[in-house]
C-alpha cells in the first residue's frame, strides 16, 4: 500500500493563534484513517490546509507524489482529493439531481462543453448515486428542501458524483439521527470497499470511529498527540485526558 | 497632463492642493463615517447617502433663504430635518430590509437614491445652488494660495461635530446601546435593548450627520440635486479602505481621497475629477482583493 | 432553473406550448403595422426584453449582482455609429461638426455600415467584459455590485470628456436613409435580437452552463470545493451578457437618434437601473421572468408618462423601493413557490422503494416539501 497522502510538519498560525503545529499524518490508498480530537484542537484547519483552502505557513502536503501546498482548491479538486463541510454545504436552490449533475468531474473545460448538455448515462448515474443514499423520491426537490440529515446524504452523494481519489469527510455524522447512522456508515464503508475511496474522517462520535477507521490520528491543542490503531488510540491516557480536560 | 509640470514649477500650487483636499476631507469623513456606522449596526449600504447630504444642503439654502436667519444656522436647522427624515424613512421602508441580504439594501436605498434624486429636482430645480457665508478669503504667498474662510470654518465645525459624535457614541446610554447592537444584535434584544429603536435612532443619526455635512457643503461649495451618488461612492471607498470600526482610519482616508481628488481634477482636468473618483474605489476594491487573493481569501 | 417541467411535458403539453409561442409571435408582427403610432414604444419594450435577459444572466442565474451592464449597452451604442460613421468618413471632423455634417450614404452604404457598426458593437463589449472580468469578477457580493457601479457612472463620465466621440455634446448616428420605413426596420431588428437572445439563453440555460451558473450563484467556495472551473463560467457568462446587451444599446442609438454619453448611452440611473428591476420584478433566475418583469415595467412606465408627467421619475424611484421590498420574489418566482409541482419540484418515488429506505420514511407523500 503507498501513500496516497501524506503530510509533513505542516503548521498554521492565524495572527497569534497556532491552529496547527508540525502535524505530520499520512493515508494509505484504500485505508480509512480518521481524526479525533477536542474542540479546538485543529482538525478543521488541517482540513482546510490540505485541500488548500488558506496557504500553509510550513511543512509539505503530498498528494500522489504531488505537492498540493502551491495550489489552489479547484485545481487540488481536480486531481481526484474532495470533502465535505461540517456545516454541510449543497446549492440549496437547485434541485437534487441538478446537485448531482454539476458535481460531474471537471478535468477539462472549454468552450464546447460548456455548451453541451449532459447524456443520458451522466443522467443514470446521477439516479443511481441518489438511491443508494435513498435520495432518488426527492431527486427534484430542492435540495434547500431536503432535512438536515437528508442534506448531508446530499453532499455525500455529490462527492460521489465527482468521482474522487480520497474523500475528506468533515464530521459526516454531526446531527444526523442516531437511527440513521448505521446507515450512513455503511455507506461510507460500500464507498470505501466497492468504490474504492480513500477516506480520512474527522469524527466526534466515538462508536462510529471505532466501527470505521482502521487508523486514528489524536489531535488536542494543534498538536499530534498520538496515532494507532483504534483501540490502542482510545486508550491512551493521553487522549482520555486531553477530552476530558486533564494536564 | 500638462499642469502637472506646473506644481513643480509653482510649489505653492501643490500646497493649495492639499488644503483644498483635506478642507474637502473633513466633509467626506462625516458622511463615511455615517455609512460606516449604518452598515456596521444595520448590515445595511446605504447608497441614498449622498442624497442625505444634498438634501441637507437643500434644507439649509431654503431656511436661508426664505427666514433670512443666519447662514450657520442652516446646520443645525439640517441636522434635525434630515434626522425626522431618516426615523421617518426608517420606520417605513428600512425596517423591512434591515433583516434582508445586502444586495436587497443595496437596490431598495438605491431606489431611495433615485426617488429623492428626482424629489429635489422636482422641488428645488436643477441649477447649482450655494450660499454665501458672508466670510472671506485668505490670500497667503502672493496670492498663490488662496483659503476660503467659510470652507475653514466648515471643516472646524466637521471636527467638532465628528468629536460630539465619538463622546456620544462612547459615553451616552444610547451610544452605548447603539455599540452593542452592533456587536451581537440578538444579545442585545435579550438583555433588554429595543434593537428597533436603536436602529431607527442610528439611521436618523446617519441622516442627521450627513445632513449637517450638507449644510457646510452648500455654503463652502455648491450643491445639485443629482450630486448624490458621486458622495455615496466617496464614503463607500473610504469606508472599504478604513474599515468599518476606524474612525482615525476613517478621517485618514477622508483626507487622502480629498488630496487625490484635487490631483486628479487639477492634472487630468476638472471634466474627468468625477471619472476618477468612481475609478478610484474600482481600482482599491481590485487591488484590496488582489492582496485578499494571494492568502486564498476574498473581499467580504 | 429547471426544465423538467417542459421536457416532461405529454403531446397535448408540447402543442399548447407551441401554440403560445406561435401567437406571440403573430402579435409581436402584427402589433407595429396594426398601431404604427405606438412603434418606437414596440421597439423599446423588445430591448428591454434583451436587457433584462442579459442582465438576469449574471444577477439573476449567477449571483452576480452587476450595476454597470450600462457599460456594455453604451460600447455598443458608440461603437455602432463611430464604425458606421468611420467606414465613409472623417470621425474626429464629423462629432466635431456636432450633427452639421451630413453623411449623404446611400441606402446599401447605410445598412451595410449599420450591420458592420452593430457587430463591431458586439465584438467590442465582449472584450471589454473580458478585460473588465479580470479585475471584477474576482469581487463578490456587494462590493462587485458597488464596483460596478462606480464603472458604469465612469464610462458615462469619461465619454463625455472624450473629444473624439464628441464629448459632453454626444453623437448624431447617421441620418436614417429617407426612403426606408425607420419606425418598421428598427423594430423588427430588436424584436429579432430579442428572439435571437432569448433562444440562445435558453440553450445555453440547458446545458452544463446553465447549472454551472446556478452553483457559483448558490454556493461559489462548495463550487469551486468541486472543481468547477468557475472562472471560465463567470467570464463567458459577463461576455454573453455583454454580447446581447451592447447589441441592444446600438439599436437604442438608431432608436433615439442622438447618443448622449451620460443620459443615454451608459444611463446608469435609467437603462442601467431598469434592467435590474425588470429583472426583480419578473422574477430572477428564470427564462420568462426578465420578459415579464420588461413588458410590465415598460407598460407601467408609458402609464406614468402619460399620467404623472414631471413626476414619473419620482414615481419610478418609489416603484423600485416598493418592488425591492414587498415583491423581492418577481412574479414568476411567485408563481413558482406557489405552484411548485408545475415546475417540477416535486417528489417522485416512482422507482424507489419507500418502505425499505429510512431516509424516505418521514416525508414520503408529501409534495413541494416546506421552506
Amino acid at each position: 500500500m503507498s501513500a496516497l497522502l501524506e503530510v509533513n510538519n505542516v503548521s498554521k498560525a492565524f495572527g497569534g493563534v497556532v491552529a496547527n503545529q508540525d502535524i505530520s499524518l499520512r493515508v494509505n490508498e484504500g485505508e480509512i484513517v480518521g481524526v479525533i480530537g477536542p474542540n479546538g484542537s485543529g482538525k478543521t484547519t488541517l482540513f482546510n490546509s490540505i485541500v488548500g483552502a488558506h496557504p500553509i505557513d510550513g511543512g509539505s502536503i503530498q498528494f500522489r507524489g504531488e505537492e498540493l501546498s502551491n495550489l489552489r482548491v479547484p485545481h487540488i479538486a481536480r486531481r481526484g482529493l474532495l470533502r465535505t463541510f461540517q456545516q454541510t454545504r449543497i446549492y440549496k436552490q437547485m434541485t437534487c439531481v441538478e446537485n448531482m449533475l454539476i458535481s460531474v468531474p471537471h478535468q477539462r473545460e472549454g468552450l464546447l462543453t460548456m455548451l453541451s448538455a449532459y447524456p443520458q448515462a451522466t443522467y443514470d448515474e446521477a439516479y443511481e448515486i441518489l438511491e443508494f443514499v435513498g435520495l432518488y423520491a426527492k431527486r427534484n426537490l430542492r435540495a434547500g428542501e431536503l432535512s438536515f440529515g437528508q442534506q448531508k446524504l446530499l453532499e455525500f452523494a455529490m462527492a460521489l458524483m465527482d468521482k474522487p481519489k480520497m474523500l475528506l469527510l468533515d464530521e459526516p455524522t454531526a446531527g444526523i439521527n442516531p437511527t440513521l447512522i448505521n446507515g450512513l456508515l455503511d455507506r461510507l464503508q460500500h464507498a470505501n470497499r466497492q468504490l474504492g475511496i480513500t477516506l480520512l474522517v474527522i469524527e466526534h462520535n466515538m462508536r462510529v470511529m471505532m466501527n470505521l477507521a482502521q487508523r486514528i490520528y489524536c489531535l488536542a491543542h494543534g498538536q499530534l498527540l498520538a496515532e494507532g490503531d483504534p483501540e490502542t488510540v482510545r486508550n491512551d491516557h493521553r487522549v482520555v485526558d486531553a477530552y476530558l480536560g486533564g494536564q | 497632463m500638462d499642469n502637472l509640470s506646473l506644481l513643480f514649477q509653482a510649489p505653492p500650487l501643490a500646497l493649495q492642493l492639499v488644503i483644498e483636499g483635506i478642507l474637502l476631507g473633513g466633509i467626506f469623513a462625516l458622511a463615511a463615517y455615517g455609512m460606516a456606522l449604518v452598515w456596521g449596526v444595520m448590515n445595511i449600504i446605504n447608497i441614498v447617502q449622498g442624497e442625505w447630504v444634498v438634501l441637507g444642503g437643500f434644507v439649509a439654502l431654503v431656511t436661508h433663504n426664505a427666514l433670512g436667519t443666519p447662514v450657520m444656522l442652516g446646520i443645525p436647522v439640517a441636522a434635525v430635518a434630515l434626522f425626522a427624515i431618516g426615523w421617518a424613512c426608517y420606520h417605513t421602508i428600512i425596517f423591512r430590509i434591515v433583516d434582508r441580504d445586502l444586495f436587497t439594501s443595496i437596490l431598495a436605498t438605491f431606489g431611495l437614491s433615485i426617488l429623492f434624486q428626482q424629489l429635489m429636482n422636482t422641488v428645488f430645480g436643477s441649477d447649482v445652488r450655494t450660499l454665501d457665508s458672508g466670510l472671506g478669503t485668505w490670500h497667503w504667498m502672493n496670492n498663490m494660495v488662496t483659503v476660503s474662510q467659510t470652507k475653514v470654518v466648515g471643516f472646524v465645525l466637521a471636527g467638532i461635530i465628528a468629536v460630539v459624535l465619538t463622546l456620544f457614541m462612547r459615553n451616552s446610554r444610547m451610544g452605548q446601546a447603539i455599540r452593542a447592537t452592533a456587536q451581537n444584535a440578538r444579545a442585545a434584544r435579550i438583555l433588554g435593548i429595543d434593537t428597533d429603536k436603536v436602529y431607527a435612532f442610528t439611521y436618523g443619526l446617519n441622516a442627521a450627520v450627513c445632513g449637517a455635512a450638507g449644510a457646510i457643503v452648500v455654503m463652502a461649495f455648491t450643491i445639485h440635486p443629482y450630486q448624490g451618488l458621486i458622495y455615496t461612492v466617496r464614503s463607500f471607498t473610504i469606508v472599504v479602505v478604513a474599515g468599518l470600526g476606524n474612525l482615525p482610519g476613517v478621517i485618514a482616508s477622508a483626507f487622502g481621497l480629498g488630496v487625490a481628488e484635487q490631483y486628479a481634477g487639477f492634472t487630468l482636468g476638472a471634466e474627468y475629477q468625477n471619472a476618477f473618483v468612481f475609478l478610484l474605489l474600482v481600482v482599491i476594491l481590485i487591488a484590496r482583493n488582489l492582496k485578499l487573493q494571494r492568502e486564498r481569501k476574498v473581499l467580504r | 432553473m429547471t426544465d423538467a417541467s417542459i421536457s416532461t411535458a405529454g403531446g397535448a403539453g408540447k402543442a399548447k406550448i407551441a401554440g403560445g409561442y406561435s401567437t406571440l409571435l403573430v402579435l409581436s408582427i402584427a402589433a407595429p403595422l396594426l398601431f404604427p403610432a405606438y412603434v418606437t414604444q414596440f421597439t423599446f419594450l423588445w430591448i428591454l426584453v434583451v436587457i433584462a435577459l442579459c442582465w438576469n444572466i449574471m444577477g439573476g442565474e449567477m449571483g452576480y449582482n452587476s450595476f454597470g451592464n450600462i457599460v456594455f449597452f453604451g460600447v455598443g451604442m458608440y461603437t455602432a455609429s463611430v464604425v458606421q460613421v468611420g467606414m465613409f468618413a472623417d470621425v474626429a471632423q464629423y462629432t466635431a461638426a456636432k450633427g452639421g455634417v451630413s453623411l449623404d450614404l446611400t441606402v446599401t452604404q447605410y445598412l451595410v455600415g449599420m450591420g458592420l457598426g452593430i457587430l463591431a458593437g458586439a465584438v467590442l463589449s465582449v472584450i471589454v467584459a473580458g478585460v473588465l472580468g479580470l479585475g471584477m469578477l474576482g469581487l463578490r457580493g456587494h462590493y462587485f455590485a458597488i464596483g460596478t457601479l462606480g464603472l458604469g457612472i465612469a464610462a458615462g463620465e469619461l465619454a463625455a470628456g472624450w473629444e473624439y466621440i464628441g464629448a459632453g455634446s454626444g453623437m448624431v448616428p447617421p441620418q436614417f436613409p429617407a426612403s426606408l420605413d425607420r419606425g418598421n426596420i428598427l423594430y423588427f431588428m430588436s424584436f429579432v435580437l430579442a428572439i435571437a437572445t432569448f433562444f440562445a439563453l435558453r440553450r445555453l440555460y440547458r446545458g452544463r452552463f446553465g447549472l454551472a451558473l446556478n452553483a457559483i450563484r448558490d454556493d461559489e467556495d462548495k463550487a469551486e470545493a468541486m472543481g468547477l472551473h468557475t472562472t471560465l463560467y463567470k467570464t463567458v457568462a459577463w461576455c454573453v451578457s455583454a454580447f446581447f446587451t451592447a447589441m441592444a444599446g446600438a439599436i437604442t442609438g438608431y432608436v433615439v437618434g442622438f447618443i448622449d454619453p451620460i443620459y443615454v448611452a451608459f444611463a446608469g440611473i435609467t437603462y442601467g437601473v431598469w434592467m435590474v428591476l425588470m429583472t426583480v420584478l419578473g422574477g430572477k433566475g428564470t427564462i420568462w421572468g426578465p420578459v415579464i418583469g420588461a413588458a410590465v415595467f415598460h407598460i407601467t412606465q408609458e402609464l406614468f408618462w402619460t399620467y404623472l408627467l414631471g413626476w414619473q421619475r419620482v414615481a419610478l424611484g418609489l416603484l423600485i423601493v416598493l418592488i425591492v421590498v414587498f415583491f423581492p420574489k418577481g412574479i414568476v418566482g411567485y408563481v413558482r413557490d406557489k405552484f411548485p409541482e408545475r415546475f417540477g419540484y416535486k417528489v417522485d418515488a416512482a422507482t424507489a422503494d419507500a418502505a425499505t429506505d429510512p431516509a424516505l420514511g418521514q416525508t414520503a407523500g408529501k409534495s413541494g416539501g416546506s421552506q
